[in-house]
């Protein structure tokens, strides 16, 4: 404890001091989370207004047209799987950005944390870099590099490897490329701590022990670096999910991911209810994964087998 | 791999039917070679503008059952050479066998040798149950059998009760037994031990000590201790092997590296020594006449060829250093009592004679420690017969 918290207690109640430090914090997250995911909501249960807003009558509409449509006719409703598609993708684009991401940041984490201190920073601060440069100016660079007419077809064609443009922009894999490209240090970083913490002579005795490379790998040095692989893990699947940038501009709309849905709902479309609606359903299935992983490392540690 | 290392299993099984069965066993691997090196150098950074040689031109051999220590101060090599044998490090010359076989270029995987490494390095998500069964489960041992070995293995170590433990929880002691057991467990046919006992604290290592002894007694595996504490590797060896600088000493019994040491490095290492510088003055048979100044001349044995005018190191242990009061008996000369200082069990004097500093000790209510000295008193000096060693300089 330090002396100045030591003071601080002294002379107001612990409690209050507490407050005093933390007050700032907490507000800011009640005032800029709690109440917009609030509001949201509540909208996700309101009429959508004709041009935008919403009109205070309670419904679950916007929820049921995520999986129906509604016959302007007869009113009916039939199922529609164009939503549940673009939900779909956006998880599977998602958690592929995020497995590659890790098996590009292993052996780059590895490498790094196992250099000398100081040609680490060198690293660390290298893999930093492309974020002092905004992510929609990377986004769009990124686009000139994969274009038709950028220098990776131009190159190719040049030396008479292939003889028309690659199709490598606007499509899921540039839309992959953008993701993994944007949210690779998020999981270089914490790959990279948990190997610096991680103790190498584990490996030692494990060799010692008869176990091969791949065994010594998959029975010590994974299971050891767990909260690693999950943080990592964590913080390039969710930002993922819900990324707008990477498929607005590299995907070139033609492979919409549930962030560009609901982008357009609270933009052109004008159907707030129904953005509101796919929001809460994008933070469903983040807390989900949450849970998921929360649970797995629970019964990791009771399980002692 | 696999093979000889289930034979050394069920090898153990056979020896644990019967003690009779068990000591003639023993006896008749008692002059087998357990490790041997021959000629091994180790060179780090060899080819760069500095390169270190941790290890030089090094022969050694331990024998089967034997409690071998690799005794030197840090840096002297001592870790290099058991990382060597477990197969940690490469050798950059010579050859290194164990039980006849050539390991040289074997990985550590395919060593019939396990380690206690000196952080002890359990597997932090592992059960000391499952810590213990990993070996077993490599080698791909029997589940049941794996369970039973485990079992023994736990009761081995006194740690039955902790046996669904995670190491985190558990303190130094324990964690050491643990590493132990995990070693034992697939019944290598040498045990690395890589300073076991540091990181425990003064009572546990020295109860430890005990424990690594009889478990050494028990097991019948080859131990080979790593440390660089004289009194542990006294305690507890059958032989030692003292390293310096990457070079081996000496090697024998506790009882012949302390009572004689064949360097002047030896000497001053294991346990204390004054040191004196000697010239010898004649040669008369196997008796040597030296001469040390401020002393009366010396005659003493010799056990190696000296000649006259060559200028020696002798070594005497500061308990066989006897004093006298000044003027009344004969003595081999004189000094004077710079400092006493009070060490529970004995009493220490540090004095000076001439220019040479001598530490002298006398046990408390032992015969000489009736008499007493204060810092100051003139002393007489002599040396038990038989207590001075002649070493090269």
């Amino acid at each position: 404890m330090s002396a100045r918290q030591l003071s601080l207690s002294s002379r107001v109640s612990p409690r209050l001091a507490d407050l005093g430090l933390l007050g700032p914090a907490i507000a800011v997250i009640l005032l800029f989370m709690v109440a917009p995911m609030a509001i949201m909501f509540v909208y996700s249960f309101l009429q959508a207004a004709p041009y935008g807003g919403v009109e205070w009558t309670f419904t679950t509409e916007a929820y049921s047209s995520i999986l129906f449509e509604r016959d302007f006719l007869d009113d009916s409703l039939t199922f529609t799987p164009d939503y549940l598609i673009i939900v779909a993708r956006s998880v599977c684009q998602a958690g592929l950005a995020t497995l590659l991401c890790l098996v590009i940041s292993v052996p780059t984490a590895y490498y790094i944390a196992t250099r000398p201190e100081r040609q680490k920073n060198i690293w660390l601060v290298l893999i930093t870099i492309p974020y002092w440069v905004n992510l929609l100016i990377r986004t769009i660079a990124l686009l000139f590099v994969l274009r038709g007419d950028g220098p990776i077809n131009a190159v190719l064609m040049q030396f008479g490897i292939i003889s028309e443009p690659l199709p490598l922009s606007y499509n899921g894999f540039a839309v992959c490329l953008g993701l993994i490209y944007s949210f690779l240090p998020f999981m270089v970083l914490p790959l990279y701590s948990a190997f610096e913490r991680f103790d190498f002579r584990l490996l030692e005795a494990a060799y010692d022990l008869y176990a091969s490379r791949r065994i010594a790998f998959f029975r010590i040095v994974l299971p050891v670096m767990r909260p690693g692989l999950i943080a990592g893990s964590l913080l390039v699947f969710i930002p993922s999910i819900g990324s707008y940038l990477a498929p607005d501009i590299l995907g070139g709309g033609k492979t919409l991911m549930i962030g560009n849905l609901i982008g357009t709902q609270f933009q052109s479309a004008r159907n707030w209810p129904f953005g509101a609606a796919l929001s809460m359903i994008l933070l469903t299935l983040t807390l989900l994964v949450l849970l998921w992983l929360a649970r797995r490392a629970g019964q990791q540690k009771s399980d002692c087998r | 791999m696999r093979t000889s290392a289930s034979l050394s299993i069920s090898r153990s099984s056979e020896r644990m039917q019967g003690s009779t069965e068990k000591s003639r066993f023993r006896d008749a691997r008692q002059d087998t070679i357990a490790a041997e090196v021959k000629g091994l150098s180790k060179v780090y950074n060899a080819g760069s503008a500095r390169p270190y040689e941790a290890l030089k031109n090094f022969h050694l051999s331990i024998h089967a059952n034997e409690f071998f220590t690799l005794l030197g101060p840090s840096g002297c090599g001592k870790t290099t050479l058991l990382r060597i044998l477990g197969g940690f490090e490469t050798l950059s010359a010579g050859t290194c066998t164990i039980f006849g076989q050539d390991v040289s270029r074997l990985p550590p995987e395919a060593r019939p040798v396990n380690t206690v490494f000196q952080q002890y390095a359990l597997f932090p998500h592992m059960t000391v149950r499952r810590n213990i069964a990993f070996g077993l489960e490599m080698l791909g041992i029997a589940r049941a059998e794996t369970e039973r070995t485990v079992e023994r293995m736990l009761e081995l170590v006194h740690m039955t009760e902790y046996a669904d433990r995670k190491p985190e929880t558990m303190s130094g002691g324990q964690r050491q037994r643990v590493a132990l057991a995990r070693a034992l467990a697939p019944r290598p046919k040498l045990l690395l031990l890589d300073e076991p006992l540091s990181a425990l604290d003064l009572k546990l290592r020295q109860k430890m000590r005990l424990e690594l002894k009889a478990l050494q007694r028990e097991t019948g595996i080859t131990f080979i201790f790593v440390t660089h504490d004289q009194e542990e590797a006294l305690a507890m060896s059958d032989r030692i092997a003292v390293i310096d600088q990457g070079r081996l000493q000496q090697v024998g019994t506790p009882e012949e590296i302390y009572e004689h040491p064949e360097s002047r490095f030896v000497a001053d290492f294991i346990g204390e020594s004054n040191l004196l510088d000697a010239r010898v003055s004649g040669l008369i048979g196997g008796e040597a006449t030296l001469t040390v100044e401020g002393f009366a001349d010396i005659r003493t044995s010799i056990e190696w060829p000296l000649v006259v005018g060559q200028i020696v190191s002798l070594s005497i242990r500061p308990e066989r250093l006897v004093m006298r009061e000044a003027g009344k008996e004969a003595c081999s000369g004189t000094a004077r009592v710079v400092a006493r200082t009070y060490l529970g069990n004995a009493v220490e004097y540090h004095l000076m004679a001439g220019s040479q500093t001598l530490t002298a000790r006398a046990p408390r209510g032992g015969l000489r420690g009736l008499l007493d000295f204060a810092p100051g008193d003139e002393v007489g000096v002599g040396f038990e017969p038989g207590s001075i060693k002649v070493l090269l300089s």
